[in-house]
């Protein structure tokens, strides 16, 4: 299987935050890859860094054998990689089809019939001519990710898709996902809802402190004693035992 | 697996921590609350109580409900069904402020300071429905005893200051009310791992001096340690309890927060100070 995403030991700092120390991670063409990791690990700065949203101070972005390292975000939409973000970045004010005439940047016939096509597949069809901002927020999620695929992109990136969004939704989310996958398109996921990632994803890795502490199949990871560490969190000090503090 | 029971934990009972060297006189018992926004519920049955003069603590993934527990305890959400009491007294149907009254003061998880006031400002604040001016006066008096250090900042802009030292300057803004119970919100978000003991050295300081505290931490290990007691929430719901050290070693913390086997027997969720284990 050849690898379709990689990153190469990127550091990314704010300030005098490191937000990822040598980061390395690889994506397999044709799968869904999840990326987890706890509250401030990184997850999104690696989502902002592969896709131009914030330049890498070092290290090598590429999809297949280019270099897209710190290209601009419409630049790396261009080049096949379409991304949703954590909080939904919709026009509200917008049509949910002017919403995809926006994505296809023209309205003739065949674009308004593409973008029907996409509604259509991710379910809310229906609410074609109502505004985008009277959508609940997993709508506005399914819209997004119509929104993208507008583009045909070879690998989609999703921040978090199942995160604030009722059940049904999510599995109308994740069955959307297995489509588009068993259609050819690679993922990336960041999701904390693990159920969502475990049941959906063929890879899993794992960043604590913007470094990778451990990739492989979800039954691999899951029962890996690195990762519960990094959730667990790390001891700040030589504190006292439990219950020996108060 | 243990299943909570009903009625006062036993005094002879040799788990650590000062709640549990008393009879665990309660100071918030919440019963079966659930509380969500708009359509969906995020808590779905929560049941705790918090043992006086400890520290409870709350871990659990995000989206458990941790947070939106707190609001519902501070009044900032109303809870759809269950019942909260402090002392004795209800604190649903309770306006935030009424609830600020009645003790319970709230340490929300962002930076809330005033930036371009002093800190010294910034403390006499936390006090503004104190209308006795020396009573103000003597409070921060007992507040700088337990926080020495911010007394060496006392004049500084709060915006000033390092993420660090604010949260220790919004701690003694909250302890001006001498709370009966403090609620810290992942007092840790955001700062930098070597800030980290100083702010838990802070909780610990506010505890021995006798405050009692709930806290909902996202760094579990450090959290839980800290603590007389430990709560995992899960989807809305309490699915482990115990002391510090029983939650952190219980091997169901792993499935709670990388999901996978889990006993789903019976997801009712209750926990009493030191009488219970495993709720799932």
């Amino acid at each position: 299987m050849s690898v379709l995403l990689r990153t190469e030991r990127v550091h990314k700092s704010f300030g005098g935050v490191r937000a990822l120390d040598s980061c390395t991670m690889e994506v397999d063409a044709g799968t869904v890859a999840g990326l987890i990791g706890p509250n401030g690990s990184g997850k999104t700065t690696l989502f902002n860094v592969i896709t131009g949203y914030e330049k890498a101070d070092a290290g090598q972005v590429y999809l297949a054998d280019r270099k897209i390292t710190n290209v601009a975000p419409d630049k790396v939409f261009g080049l096949g990689i379409g991304r949703t973000f954590q909080l939904t970045r919709i026009f509200p004010s917008l049509t949910v089809l002017e919403n995809m005439l926006v994505a296809s940047r023209h309205a003739r016939a065949a674009a308004r019939m593409r973008a029907m096509e996409q509604l259509d597949f991710v379910g809310i069809a229906g609410h074609h001519a109502a505004l985008a901002g009277t959508l609940s927020y997993g709508q506005r999620k399914l819209l997004e990710l119509a929104y993208i695929l507008v583009a045909d992109p070879a690998v989609i990136l999703l921040d978090e898709p199942a995160g604030g969004v009722n059940l049904s939704l999510v599995t109308q989310i994740a069955d959307r996902i297995r489509e588009l996958n068993a259609d050819g398109k690679t993922f990336l996921i960041v999701e904390h809802n693990m159920e969502f990632v475990m049941g959906l994803c063929d890879q899993v890795t794992v960043l604590d402190s913007g470094t990778v502490v451990a990739a492989g199949p979800p039954g691999i990871v899951r029962t890996d004693r690195r990762v519960l560490d990094a959730y667990l969190g790390g001891d700040p000090g030589d504190g006292p035992d439990p219950g020996e503090g108060t | 697996m243990t299943e909570p029971t009903a009625g006062p934990p036993a005094a002879t009972d040799p788990a650590p921590g000062p709640a549990a060297s008393t009879t665990a006189r309660s100071v918030l018992k919440i019963e079966d609350l659930v509380a969500g926004y708009g359509g969906g519920d995020v808590l779905r049955g929560v049941s705790l109580e918090v043992a006086e003069g400890g520290i409870t603590c709350v871990v659990g993934p995000n989206g458990a409900g941790k947070s939106t527990l707190m609001a519902v305890i501070s009044g900032l959400l109303r809870p759809r069904l269950g019942s909260m009491m402090l002392d004795g007294k209800t604190l649903v149907g309770r306006s935030p402020r009424q609830i600020l009254r009645l003790g319970v003061v709230h340490v929300p998880q962002n930076h809330s300071l005033f930036r371009d006031m002093t800190v010294r400002e910034n403390i006499e604040l936390g006090g503004y429905i104190v209308s006795d001016r020396a009573l103000t006066a003597r409070r921060l008096a007992a507040v700088f005893e337990v926080f020495p250090q911010i007394a060496d900042w006392a004049g500084q802009k709060a915006g000033s200051l390092s993420g660090g030292q604010q949260r220790l300057v919004e701690f003694a803004r909250a302890l001006m009310l001498e709370p009966r119970l403090l609620l810290l919100d992942e007092p840790s978000m955001g700062l930098a791992p070597k800030t980290l003991r100083t702010v838990f050295d802070a909780i610990r300081q506010m505890n021995s001096a006798g405050t009692t505290i709930l806290l909902v931490e996202q760094n579990a290990r450090a959290g839980l340690r800290l603590s007389s007691y430990g709560v995992v929430m899960e989807n809305g719901r309490v699915r482990l309890s115990g002391t510090g050290r029983e939650v952190l070693e219980n091997p169901e913390i792993g499935a709670l927060y990388l999901g996978g086997a889990v006993s789903t027997a019976d997801p009712a969720s209750h926990c009493r100070p030191r009488d219970c284990a495993v709720t799932s």
